[in-house]
């Protein structure tokens, strides 16, 4: 692929329009090669949201990493013996899904509160890498901000 | 007072740059030749008014002035010093205003200082600047006011946000900023240029600086952000591909290309399209940076605001000068005369691959960054992460890393393999063999980052090949510069892929007494105790870490929480050694009153920010010897005229 590899005795009769051509046919390659594999790997790798109905109504394939938002059911935390490992209902009114996380949690994680949970599914329960809360008004993961008010709500009623 | 004094100060700004855009274009005429003495002086007029206003902010913060808006919602009178100053940027209008100033003072020191460019393509490179400028003065005087009062001023402000209660928010965003927009005077240089059909040498030799300059802002201020969100965020992560990264890497990645493509046009009159459309895109970067980080499309800790009106200013600024530039540079091109020639092996066609790859890179990380709001707009909510951005932009970053090791050895114009071939030979071989030897002794670890060690090993000896056979004493700065840089890039790539390799976590819940291994080391809870620091009290964990029979370290990981604004925050704890860093972050106590401790040992991982200084460190070379250069350049021909004067005598 370098452009060292070519031979150096047929540079000279190359005249400066052949070469503006060369080189313009390699940039283009190269970025609509770029763009592809971009394109490619997004359709692959871009990880999709879901809502607790969602996630039970049509669930991701096991293994792949997806992003879960909801409401931390009130009274579902519970953490296991090891101190590190929580289990928690993520619900959003419609259907509810357990989730476990091993490590430390964001500040604002409580129950009650929005959370938004990255990771993947293994059997039925959602297997969390990572847990973004709500940080403060200025700091909401995007896909909880059309949940917060109307089904924050519903989920309350719900829970009381 | 103070506050009104600012504004004006900033609409008499507005005001200059209005006339600066138009006289730009009048003097460019024929019948408005006259005009053209006044643009030197209105630019340097306009650059001293905006630094008048923002010192009128910084005041204003200091003073804790809460009958202004801006003061009362980011401010509190219990701040410390340093926080209350660099308040004035932690915010959204502040930052603007920062942004301008920055632009201002730039354009205000190319009138100054800029003698080499023909008279016209200065004037129009001037009026360019002015007019992207006036769009900026526009959004802050009619979208972002940082200088809005408050009828009843409150009895004391809202505070800073505990996250960015941190000294390096105090640097990291002027930094960045400065970068940013040194880019615009690049920008302006390539409109100047191309209106005046003066795209050369001389146009690449005044624009470098400048780039140079931009460029090693950008590298310091991204270096200083990625150690930012190492220690503050207590993840352990020193990238996250966060659309606000990226938002500050690609305005790199195309400064990158342009550094690289600039010094062909400076040297060797080619590329002269080319270097002309990246000065373009390299601000679009910044700009399209701007708008993700401040529309509010993006929610991350560096949206200030979410405030529609301003995404769609943001928006349609981008539209306007992004669409200009490139139709202007549509109809221009093909005026842009041919370059001079150059063999397939030659230091140009390294270079070439260089810029391709760098913008191959560029579009990959652009695509993964709007592609949620690509998709969002279809309804559809996906995110994309470091599964996507890793893999894929290596594709590109390793083959160029590999042709790094051969470029600079390479002659101008055309070269020889066979003149290079034995140390190349030497370099490329050290690169498989420690590739090998890592594969072979630490399994498992992916071929990315055991490519990333092979590549760092063979660039680490190679990068330093260029000053084989030369006088060290008599080796021109740039040189040196950019051999520290490519050597810079070795060690930060060496850092990266140790990081990802070797890292070793340990998560557990400890009783103060109790005892974990994480890597060497065995680290001990030895106890927890209350502390207070000017606007936080915090629970600090004491942890020793133990490594064979040496001193133990001491680790003082704490949970902070702030009272105004009210917040808490994770304090992690950082040792470093010469052969990596132990990182500790104190979680929660749980209901057994056992509190949760997370530990990584992180080999050579302080590389990664090591090899970034280094990079900006050659920059900097590079920047002096081209600046004490034309400054020789200038008294010689001082001098000469002064000679000539007094023989006409």
């Amino acid at each position: 692929m370098s452009a060292t590899n070519a031979s150096p005795g047929r540079s000279g009769g190359i005249k400066a329009k052949h070469q503006r051509l060369v080189l313009l046919v390699f940039a283009l390659v190269a970025l609509i090669g770029a763009g592809l594999l971009a394109a490619y790997a997004l359709s692959k790798q871009a990880s999709y949201f879901y809502l607790p109905a969602d996630l039970v109504a049509s669930p991701p394939e096991a293994g792949r990493a997806v992003r879960l938002g909801g409401m931390v059911e009130k009274g579902s935390i519970k953490t296991q013996p090891d101190g590190v490992t929580i289990r928690f209902i993520v619900g959003d009114g419609k259907a509810r899904v357990p989730v476990r996380f091993t490590g430390i949690t964001p500040d604002l994680f409580v129950e009650g509160s929005g959370v938004v949970a990255e990771g993947r599914m293994e059997g039925t329960t959602f297997v969390a890498d990572n847990l973004l809360a709500k940080h403060d008004e200025k700091y909401v993961p995007r896909e909880m901000k059309n949940m917060t008010t109307a089904q924050a709500r519903q989920v309350v009623a719900q829970t009381k | 007072m103070i506050a009104e004094l600012g504004l004006a100060l900033l609409w008499m700004a507005a005001a200059l740059a209005a006339l600066q855009l138009i006289a730009g274009v009048l003097a460019l005429r024929p019948q408005g030749a006259q005009l053209a003495g006044i643009i030197r002086p209105v630019a340097v007029m306009q650059g001293v008014l905006v630094l008048v206003s923002f010192m009128a902010l910084i005041d204003l913060f200091l003073t804790t002035d809460l009958s202004v808006k801006l003061v009362a919602e980011n401010s509190h009178s219990a701040k410390p010093f340093i926080f209350k100053l660099a308040g004035t940027w932690g915010n959204h209008e502040g930052s603007m205003l920062l942004w301008v100033t920055i632009m201002s003072v730039a354009g205000g020191f190319v009138a100054l200082i800029e003698k080499r460019l023909r008279e016209d393509t200065l004037i129009a490179t001037l009026a360019g600047q002015a007019f992207v400028s006036l769009g900026f003065y526009a959004f802050l005087l009619l979208a972002s006011n940082p200088f809005a009062r408050l009828a009843e001023p409150p009895a004391d402000g809202n505070g800073l946000n505990p996250l960015l209660q941190d000294i390096g928010l105090a640097f990291h965003p002027p930094t960045l900023y400065v970068g940013y927009v040194g880019l615009s005077i690049a920008f302006s240089f390539a409109i100047g240029a191309l209106v005046t059909r003066d795209v050369g040498p001389a146009f690449a030799r005044a624009m470098r600086p400048w780039v140079l300059g931009a460029w090693v802002f950008l590298t310091l201020g991204i270096t200083a952000g990625s150690y930012w969100a190492y220690y503050t965020l207590g993840w352990g992560g020193w990238w996250f591909w966060d659309p606000v990264e990226n938002a500050s890497l690609m305005p790199w990645l195309a400064a990158t290309a342009l550094l690289h493509s600039v010094s062909v046009l400076a040297s060797r009159n080619a590329l002269r399209a080319w270097t002309v459309m990246l000065g373009v895109v390299a601000f679009s970067m910044s700009m399209v940076g701007t708008f993700l980080v401040r529309s509010g499309i993006l929610t991350s800790v560096h949206a200030f605001a979410v405030d529609p009106t301003r995404g769609g200013f943001i928006l349609a600024l981008l539209a306007i000068y992004i669409g200009g530039a490139l139709l202007l540079f549509g109809l221009r091109a093909s005026t842009v005369t041919e370059g001079a020639r150059f063999s397939f092996v030659s230091r140009e066609a390294a270079l070439v691959f260089n810029n391709v790859m760098l913008c191959g890179v560029l579009g990959i990380v652009l695509l993964g960054t709007l592609y949620p709001l690509l998709t969002e707009a279809f309804g559809v909510k996906v995110s994309v992460g470091p599964p996507y951005f890793n893999p894929v932009s290596a594709i590109f970053v390793l083959p160029m890393l590999a042709v790094l090791m051969v470029g600079p050895l390479l002659r101008w114009r055309q070269d020889k393999a066979g003149r290079v071939s034995a140390p190349v030979a030497v370099c490329a071989l050290l690169a498989v063999l420690v590739f090998a030897g890592v594969e072979a002794f630490a399994k498992g670890i992916g071929i990315l980052p055991a490519l990333g060690i092979g590549i760092a090993a063979g660039l680490g000896v190679a990068s330093w090949l260029p000053l084989r056979g030369r006088n060290l004493a008599r080796t021109p700065l740039p040189i040196w510069g950019m051999v520290i840089a490519h050597f810079g890039v070795a060690v930060a790539l060496f850092g990266m892929a140790s990081e990802s390799a070797f890292s070793t976590e340990r998560l557990a819940a400890m009783n103060p007494g109790d005892s974990q291994q994480v890597g060497p080391y065995t680290v001990t809870l030895t106890g927890m105790a209350p502390v207070a620091g000017p606007n936080w009290t915090a629970l600090e964990a004491t942890v020793e870490a133990r490594y064979g029979g040496a001193a133990p370290m001491i680790l003082h990981p704490q949970a902070r929480t702030f009272a105004s604004p009210p917040g808490n925050r994770t304090e992690s704890a950082l040792k470093t050694r010469w052969n990596g860093q132990l990182y500790a972050v104190l979680g929660e106590e749980g209901e057994d009153g056992r509190w949760q401790m997370r530990f990584w040992w992180k080999p050579f991982v302080p590389m990664i920010w090591y090899g970034g200084a280094l990079i900006a460190l050659g920059g900097l070379l590079a920047l002096l010897g081209r600046v004490a250069a034309d400054v020789r350049r200038l008294i010689a021909t001082d001098k000469i005229a002064y000679r000539r004067h007094r023989q006409g005598r």
